[in-house]
């Protein structure tokens, strides 16, 4: 029993206290709120909180990475992005929490975390990324305590080390029968998100995950255990990971088919539904939106990430995608994660339009608004209406404006 | 011919042997196995084909005042004027048979299985306190909630078989029509 956490109450209060303030510590934001800049000011304290961006509503919780402030591939758990479908944390007792697998398998079994321990575990660098990053309908969100734009913007992506016992271990040691082509996987939270998972998929690389940055998980993480599916969008990550079912076939939860597919211009009017892995994306998170370049050198810098596999070339450009230059590949480079990028520019006092271009491993290049408009056959002005295109599975190129006075903006929709 | 039907049962033999070493445990002394009776109570998991739905009824008058005490106070008056996005798409009688683009699709007039909404209240609702619910009582603010999306009539009952019978509207809303793993490869990323 974690008991020892911090109350709903407390939890609340420090984060209504310090998340106002948003994120940027030390960074001057010149398009941002008079009020958000005083508050930027005072986020020197070492304090997680004031750095991760927050947003509470009736029914969601959400933490925002604060990608402009950190540099590598790592997000330290604290400022890993969290959307909790619900108003708590749940309060998980773990050493009462087991994990079952059950359906369509020889031997229903069930494992306690002390067993989960016990069996062969995996360590990888893995992004876990909200389905809804990136979403046209926030970039005008202009609430101080969801911090910087690449911040609210682009922040629901996140990239840890995660540890735990493969799946196919589990599956093995229940045995899958024949048919059994599915699975739908529960959490212990009190609205037992569920999310269905292909059995291919499952056998191939994810992991029920106890440990992120070599700490056990964090309650807003799923703690004691959630799944990792790596490349795939977030909600396919069920935390406080609960029940395993075996079936033949998707098991349509409200999750999967209600809140996920997404109603399509270019199929019609129809939904698009069972999206699995993430395409290649990337953004420029320094220098960019609130934050400003001086003549004369600035490093540009950013993160890559595929869930198709590796990143394997960034490009630049400073004049809003006419032509790309290569940035340099920071390293460590690892598949399905986050990849850091860095360019070598001098700012000649004009104003500019900076953006980043990522490719994968198999090819794919990550496409304009422009592009993804005409894809999905969306109007450029309708992009912004909330639960118009309701678009979500967004990965366009994110360019920042570069004003004459050097500050930046986001120029997305401009 | 002989020769060859002795090769085909070597091969059929051999191909036997790796599934029967996948049949022993890996890790026999880790995790202990659950009976068909532990499961029965915490599987509540109900696949668009209802096969585990539990034996119930409930009526369209029944939800109606459930409603009122379980969910009205984040749901709204009929589910149409709530702190949470509204329950209600179409009206009693007239289905909602439009597109969703640019529709709030949060509501059963939306949904491609019957089972959905059983499925989702009983897991998660009411917000405040989910599993609560009996199973008559899901049933009952189903037919509730359907008949409103006018996809049931007012006098109808919904039990483990006729909810299967429900026809939702939007069932044909959705691309691919059947969900396929994996997706089709000349399918671009974007799509």
């Amino acid at each position: 029993m974690d008991a020892k956490t911090p109350s709903r109450r407390r939890f609340l209060t420090q984060t209504a206290a310090v998340a106002g303030v948003a994120a940027g510590a030390g960074l001057v934001a010149k398009d941002m709120p008079a009020k958000a800049q005083g508050q930027v000011q005072s986020t020197h304290v070492f304090d997680e909180l004031p750095r991760r961006g927050a947003r509470y509503t009736i029914d969601h919780m959400t933490h925002y990475t604060p990608l402009q402030d950190y540099a590598g591939i790592i997000t330290p758990a604290a400022l890993h992005f969290m959307q909790q479908h619900s108003s708590e944390l749940p309060e998980i007792n773990a050493d009462e929490h087991t994990l079952t697998i059950h359906g369509m398998v020889d031997r229903p079994l069930e494992f306690t975390m002390e067993d989960l321990k016990r069996l062969p575990s995996v360590a990888r660098v893995h992004f876990v990324e909200c389905h809804a990053n990136s979403s046209p309908a926030i970039h005008d969100a202009d609430d101080p305590n969801m911090g910087l734009p690449v911040q609210y913007i682009h922040g629901m992506a996140s990239c840890s080390e995660w540890a735990g016992v493969p799946l196919s271990v589990l599956l093995k040691e229940a045995g899958v029968k024949s048919g059994g082509t599915w699975m739908v996987n529960e959490g212990g939270d009190p609205g037992k998100f569920s999310h269905t998972l292909p059995m291919q998929k499952a056998m191939d690389d994810c992991f029920v995950a106890y440990n992120q940055n070599g700490e056990p998980l964090r309650r807003e993480q799923g703690y004691p255990i959630r799944l990792i599916v790596p490349g795939w969008e977030g909600p396919f990550n069920v935390k406080y990971l609960r029940h395993l079912k075996v079936v033949d076939q998707p098991y349509m939860t409200w999750n999967e088919s209600m809140n996920h597919s997404v109603p399509r211009n270019d199929l019609g009017g129809k939904s698009r539904w069972y999206h699995y892995q993430w395409a290649v994306k990337s953004v420029i998170t320094r220098p960019s939106a609130g934050l400003e370049v001086r003549r004369g050198y600035n490093q540009i810098t950013g993160l890559a990430w595929s869930g198709a596999g590796r990143i394997t070339k960034v490009e630049i450009s400073a004049d809003g995608g006419k032509n790309y230059r290569e940035a340099k590949i920071q390293g460590p480079v690892h598949s399905k994660a986050h990849t850091r990028f860095t360019f070598d520019w001098d700012w000649n006092g004009q104003e500019a339009m900076i953006q980043s271009r990522a490719t994968d491993e198999t090819g794919d290049v990550q496409l304009s608004i422009a592009e993804l408009s005409q894809h999905w056959a969306i109007p450029i002005g309708d992009w912004k209406k909330l639960d118009k295109p309701r678009a979500i599975h967004m990965t366009a190129i994110q360019p920042w404006k570069v004003n004459r006075d050097g500050s930046l903006r986001d120029a997305m929709f401009v | 011919m002989q020769c060859l039907s002795k090769l085909l049962l070597a091969a059929v033999a051999m191909a036997a042997v790796p599934a029967a070493m996948a049949a022993e445990r890996a890790y026999p002394n880790v995790g202990k196995p659950l009976a068909q009776a532990e499961i029965q109570r915490f599987d509540r998991m109900i696949g668009p084909e209802g096969k585990e739905l539990p034996v119930g009824h409930g009526t369209v008058k029944e939800g109606a005042e459930l409603f009122v005490k379980r969910c009205e106070v984040c749901h709204g008056k009929t589910g149409r004027n709530g702190i949470v996005r509204r329950l209600m798409v179409g009206k009693p009688g007239e289905p909602y048979k439009g597109s969703f683009y640019g529709q709030e699709m949060n509501g059963p007039s939306y949904y491609p299985y019957p089972t959905i909404t059983w499925d989702y209240i009983n897991r998660a609702m009411p917000a405040s306190n989910p599993g609560t619910l009996t199973p008559n009582e899901v049933y009952a603010l189903t037919a509730y909630i359907y008949y409103e999306n006018g996809i049931i009539k007012e006098n109808d009952v919904m039990d483990e078989k006729t909810l299967l019978k429900v026809q939702m509207p939007n069932k044909d809303g959705f691309v691919p029509a059947k969900p396929v793993y994996p997706p089709d490869p000349k399918w671009p990323s974007w799509y």
